[in-house]
């Protein structure tokens, strides 16, 4: 599997990272490389393996659904880059 | 005198404090004087000596009445992963310039509760990827051993905590570990660092790298040092799902150094290809420390062991992807400024361009490849089949009886800063291939300094426990400290 510049853009497209075009080639490059040494895990025979999903096995803990926290409005815009009015604050989104 | 005391083990500045030898407050300012001096180290980021002042002289009063838990006044250095109230905390990363957490981490809040100094926050690689402290928006911090005219890597991505530790420029220090973290730095520097079990300590208030991996742990001068500070972090936290809810024991307590009748695992995948002699040799003497404490070794296969880095690269981009999709420039950190015309989508891709480094955009892309649609099933679940298997070889041995595993820390010595600087990324990724396999199975693993090399660099052995059996762990790694008898240090040149 060979990452092309145009699989390269897409990826830094989805990433939502800005990548400019004579960047393009180097990244494919540096891709090619880690994807060609994680091409070895096609060797491994994994016929009837579970995909981990929890490395220890240990059931995830249930509490009451109550409301434990809120309340924290000037906190939780404390360190916003754009604050107003109580809000975050970000470019149109919609036209 | 002042100087001297800072070089002092957490052990015994815990019994001076309480024999009244000293004051949390004369060694907090002899940390400081230090911290002061080592500039050239570029160990500690942010200085928070006012607040460690205060919390000396809080906890100088607690030891005067008598509470006084281990780590009461004991000045410690704190990574800059850890979310610390009201001090900046932004994980070596431009994109969190200027944060300053409204909330403590639990492990952080854990360490002040028990009366823990904190002298400031420490370098480390950005967002916890790399293995050499290079990719931090504070430069690159510096080990305190040197042979010749270069400066080396003190490792990473703990790499200001092992400096500090080092040079002794703080009591000890905290750590993280997702691929070897901890334990690489550790080795580089001649001290001890231990990831314990998965689920240990809270990730809560962490910044997240790769969730299903990250573990915080101690960096410390001793292995007893190691098992009073680990104590202090350690416990379960409601607000980490994944914390476990089991007792923390005294660990301490546990370090007998009788290792009789123990059985020492030593795995023959991790004789690699191209291994230096003198890490084989150090391998081998560790063996035979063990072997004369009255350890049974054993020589055991872990046969998925050379798959562990190549799924790794698939797991730990996969999460960390998934975890940095939270820098968007609109709840904290960096926010690009747009032009005319732009939009909400240009701010994301302009600001994460800006914000974060070469080596977080890279394994951030990687992560998102793998995730892709067409790829998932090739990728990323095919790596965390791997996983399975990897956890299994381990499994097995202690079903076999196994109570401990030696290997060595990492494939070599510390080496210089900038010497990769033009090796492809696989190449920097291979420091990790012996801690790696811990952080995937999600055990115990602690790097023990053991001996010089030839050009005078300390070299570290690791030794990999049962899941959730630190104290047994812990027990063995005294044995082989007691053994080794590491005294070295590094000659004071900063």
């Amino acid at each position: 599997m060979s990452i092309d510049l145009e699989t390269a853009a897409r990826v830094a497209k989805l990433a939502r990272i800005r990548v400019s075009d004579d960047a393009l080639p180097e990244l494919a490059a540096e891709f090619n490389t880690i994807l060609g040494f994680i091409e070895q895990l096609g060797e491994v025979d994994v016929e009837g393996v579970e995909p981990m999903t929890s490395v220890t096995p240990m059931r995830l803990k249930r509490r009451e659904d109550v409301v434990t926290d809120g309340h924290q409005q000037d906190k939780v815009l404390a360190n916003a880059p754009d604050a107003r009015e109580g809000f975050f604050a970000v470019p149109k989104v919609v036209e | 005198m002042m100087s001297d005391m800072s070089k002092m083990t957490l052990a015994q500045a815990r019994d001076a404090l309480r024999a009244g030898e000293l004051t949390s407050a004369e060694l907090t300012e002899s940390c400081l004087e230090r911290i002061g001096a080592a500039g050239a180290l570029n160990a500690f980021v942010h200085d928070t000596s006012d607040l460690a002042r205060a919390q000396a002289t809080e906890a100088d009063a607690r030891i005067q009445a008598g509470d006084a838990p281990d780590l009461c006044g004991i000045p410690l250095g704190i990574k800059d992963l850890f979310c610390t109230e009201g001090v900046p905390s932004q994980a070596a990363s431009r994109i969190l310039e200027g944060f300053r957490p409204q909330y403590e981490s639990t492990v952080t809040r854990n360490l002040r509760a028990a009366g823990g100094v904190m002298l400031g926050k420490l370098n480390m690689d950005e967002f916890a990827m790399g293995s050499s402290n290079e990719t931090s928006v504070y430069g690159d911090a510096v080990n305190p051993w040197k042979v010749d005219d270069r400066a080396l890597t003190p490792g990473g991505s703990s790499g200001g905590s092992a400096a500090a530790v080092a040079a002794d420029l703080c009591i000890a220090a905290t750590g993280t570990d997702t691929g070897g973290s901890i334990r690489q730095p550790a080795a580089f520097t001649g001290i001890v660092g231990i990831k314990p079990t998965y689920g240990r300590c809270s990730r809560w208030g962490i910044v997240a790298f790769a969730s299903s991996l990250d573990q915080a742990g101690p960096m410390t001068k001793s292995v007893r040092d190691a098992a009073i500070m680990l104590g202090a972090m350690a416990g379960h936290d409601p607000m980490d799902s994944t914390s476990a809810d089991i007792p923390v024991p005294d660990f301490e307590a546990m370090l007998t150094g009788d290792i009789r009748g123990k059985v020492i695992g030593i795995p023959r995948e991790y004789r690699m290809e191209g291994m230096p002699e003198e890490i084989e040799a150090l391998w081998s003497r560790g063996t035979e420390m063990l072997r004369d404490a009255g350890a049974e070794i054993r020589d055991i296969s872990l046969p998925h062991t050379k798959y562990a880095l190549p799924a790794y690269y698939v797991i730990a981009p996969a999460e960390a992807s998934s975890n940095l999709a939270r820098y968007d420039g609109v709840r904290y950190g960096h926010r690009a400024t747009l032009e005319a015309g732009e939009g909400i989508t240009e701010m994301y891709e302009k600001t994460r361009a800006e914000g974060f480094g070469a080596e977080v955009q890279r394994r951030v892309m990687v992560g998102t490849y793998v995730l892709s649609a067409g790829f998932y099933d090739a990728y990323y679940n095919r790596a965390r089949k791997v996983r399975t298997l990897i956890k299994r070889d381990f499994d097995q041995a202690f079903e076999a009886g196994v109570d401990a595993i030696l290997t060595p820390a990492t494939p070599s010595a510390a080496f210089g800063l900038d010497e990769m600087s033009d090796a492809d990324p696989v190449q920097m990724y291979l420091n990790d291939v012996f801690t790696v396999t811990v952080n995937l199975a999600g055990l115990p693993g602690i790097s023990v300094p053991a001996g010089l090399n030839g050009a005078g660099l300390p070299l570290g052995l690791q030794l990999i426990g049962r899941p959730w059996e630190e104290g047994d762990l812990l027990n063995t790694a005294y044995a082989l400290e007691s053994a080794a008898g590491f005294v070295e240090k590094p000659a004071q040149w900063w």
